[in-house]
């Protein structure tokens, strides 16, 4: 039970990094944060205490497996984070670029 | 099996890539491609919609069910399924053919084209993926070229409005990654069909699973609570982009999945039919309130799609309570139309509001309404087909507009909610306002100095215009029992036969 309270607190600390700072970079450090602690969650699901790896083979001992399919969810999960990361830090860049800070209370050609 | 369902994917997938590749020696290959390939899926569609074969199946991989569980990932169209996938094709048929004059003024086309495709692919893959996670891994193709998209001319409002819209995208997108997560520990499957069957009769669980589902899909939706992105970055992308992302991307990834959600995989219960009511009857309210005041029109308009959205979500959401308390079964059958039929119907006006707003500012540079008039003698097309859409928008007869809207408020007064159909005819006289503002700086008026060589729009561009004025009158014909029959009925009748969703998509 407590890693899953860890994790809950985990994907807080990075709704709170997401809500509260001003810097774009910032912003992105807590959306990651909160990525990483669902992705830590999802592993938490498929794992069995005294668990082996999934291959029946027999190199490996055999016995109860932990669950392979949150696995390959993650591994998915990282790709796409990877692309929506990339963007993000290429738009604060270009960001930086027009404004020459990283501050959001600066930026604010948007309002209404 | 249906062997044809992966091309809704590949199709657009494939126009992604071979213009990257080939968009290194021809400049043009975007535009030459993306239009016969969507041609090719809207023909596919309307193949699907008249044959009126109501559900079919592609195991992908091929793998047959091991003792009744689907380990295959399943490509599902059914009656629900096939308006959306009529509604892709048709606005990105029409956006695309609209691109090609408007893209001449970025440098890098054959991007704009692939990640116009790469948008399409995703959104097809959303509504035809029966399984939880790949709709997921759509949803984020879909979101993450819509980021791209948004931000194409790189300017500070639109770096701005991207950048927001990408935060709160990646927040939903996380929420609906831990839903999944917690679905999958609780029944073991993916598999939407499967998760209809084997989801725990456990209320308390079943209301926590559907505020994740509902907070991260109504951002993607935008329902009002979590609106705050849509005006940002509806009103900052290329026009073309403003037309898809509020024709269709809020539709396609974002209503569709809580309607097939919470009225096909989860059991319909009082409470959340309520949150999804009260949902959409804020959205109407709140965004119709926040657009009057808008001088910017496409500003404007991205307000309105908000409130458009919410007629939409209170029809499907008056069903769902009607069906909770089981009440008269007709009068949720006609509360489902109208929301099926609005969004049919918005899809259509709202992108051609775009595309009016985008030819106004490729020829005169603004879209202030305040510096804009008298357009009507220099642009006449784009002046009628607005007037057609305004009218449509605000539901004035005989245009698409005014029939699903009095459908939804015929059904709120039959199912006894009186406030609502109230809140519903006030919020179609406020819009009616709105517009009339529109016309009235836009288009009518004093033309302002420097309009004197504002000319209308390219051949393209008027085209893509002209056929979705035409549509727009053309819709109401959906009306028509017969005509009803072979488009909405369908969707409908998965709707209401809501459990037998699982048996129909496993025993197939």
């Amino acid at each position: 039970m407590i890693p899953f309270v860890l994790c809950f607190v985990l994907f807080m600390v990075g709704l709170f990094g997401v809500i509260m700072l001003r810097n774009l970079i910032k912003i992105v450090i807590g959306l990651s944060i909160m990525e990483y602690s669902v992705y830590l969650f999802l592993i938490l699901i498929g794992y069995i205490d005294g668990g082996t790896v999934p291959i029946i083979s027999e190199c490996f001992e055999q016995g109860p497996y932990v669950d392979p399919l949150p696995q390959a969810l993650v591994l998915t999960a990282i790709v796409i984070g990877l692309a929506t990361k990339a963007l993000m830090l290429s738009v604060a860049i270009r960001l930086y670029k027009h404004y020459g800070t990283f501050d959001i209370r600066e930026m604010n050609k948007l309002k209404g | 099996m249906n062997a044809l369902i992966p091309l809704y994917v590949i199709v657009p997938l494939g126009t992604a890539f071979l213009t990257l590749i080939l968009g290194r020696w021809l400049k043009d290959i975007g535009k030459y491609l993306i239009i016969p390939s969507m041609l090719f899926l809207l023909g596919l569609t309307l193949h699907y919609i008249l044959q009126a074969s109501p559900t079919s199946v592609y195991r992908v991989g091929g793998f047959a069910d091991v003792m009744g569980i689907p380990v295959a990932i399943y490509l599902v169209t059914d009656g629900l399924a096939s308006i959306l996938l009529l509604i892709i094709s048709l606005v990105g048929l029409l956006v695309a053919l609209y691109s090609i004059n408007y893209t001449k003024q970025y440098s890098a086309e054959e991007k704009y084209y692939a990640l116009l495709s790469l948008m399409l692919a995703g959104m097809y893959g959303v509504v035809i993926a029966g399984d939880i996670f790949n709709l997921f891994v759509f949803l984020e193709i879909a979101s993450i070229a819509s980021y791209a998209l948004v931000a194409f001319g790189i300017e500070k409002h639109q770096l701005e409005a991207t950048f927001k819209y990408q935060i709160l995208g990646g927040v939903s997108s996380l929420i609906i990654l831990m839903a999944i997560g917690f679905i999958y520990w609780t029944t073991g499957t993916l598999n939407l069909a499967d998760i209809a069957n084997q989801l725990p009769d456990v209320k308390p669980y079943q209301m926590f699973v559907s505020v994740l589902l509902i907070g991260g899909f109504g951002l993607k939706a935008a329902m009002v609570p979590f609106h705050s992105w849509l005006p940002d970055a509806h009103s900052s992308a290329p026009s073309p982009i403003s037309a898809m992302l509020s024709g269709v991307l809020i539709k396609a990834i974002g209503i569709y999945v809580i309607i097939r959600l919470f009225m096909n995989i989860f059991r319909i219960n009082y409470e959340i039919a309520l949150t999804i009511t009260v949902l959409g009857t804020l959205s109407m309210i709140v965004g119709v309130f926040l657009a009057v005041g808008q001088w910017d029109f496409k500003r404007l308009l991205a307000y309105h799609s908000i409130s458009q959205m919410g007629y939409v979500v209170l029809g499907i959401g008056i069903g769902m309570l009607v069906l909770a308390t089981h009440g008269n079964e007709k009068v949720a059958m006609l509360s489902i139309t109208g929301g099926l039929f609005h969004m049919l119907n918005h899809s259509i006006f709202k992108a051609l509001l775009f595309l009016n707003a985008g030819s106004i500012e490729y020829r005169t540079g603004t879209r202030n309404l305040r510096k804009l008039g008298g357009l009507n003698a220099r642009m006449p097309i784009t002046s009628k087909s607005s007037f057609v859409a305004s009218m449509a928008i605000s539901g004035i007869p005989p245009f698409n507009g005014f029939f699903s809207k009095v459908i939804i408020i015929l059904a709120a007064i039959q199912a006894g909610y009186y406030w609502l159909a109230f809140f519903a005819v006030v919020v179609s006289i406020i819009t009616l306002a709105s517009f009339t503002k529109v016309q009235k700086y836009a288009f009518q008026g004093e033309m302002p100095a420097g309009f004197d060589k504002v000319k209308e729009s390219p051949f393209g561009m008027s085209l893509a215009m002209i056929i979705l004025a035409v549509l727009c009158l053309a819709m109401s014909l959906l009306i028509i029992p017969g005509v009803r029959a072979v488009f909405l009925q369908p969707a409908v009748e998965v709707l209401l036969q809501a459990t037998q969703y699982s048996t129909r998509v496993i025993g197939l």
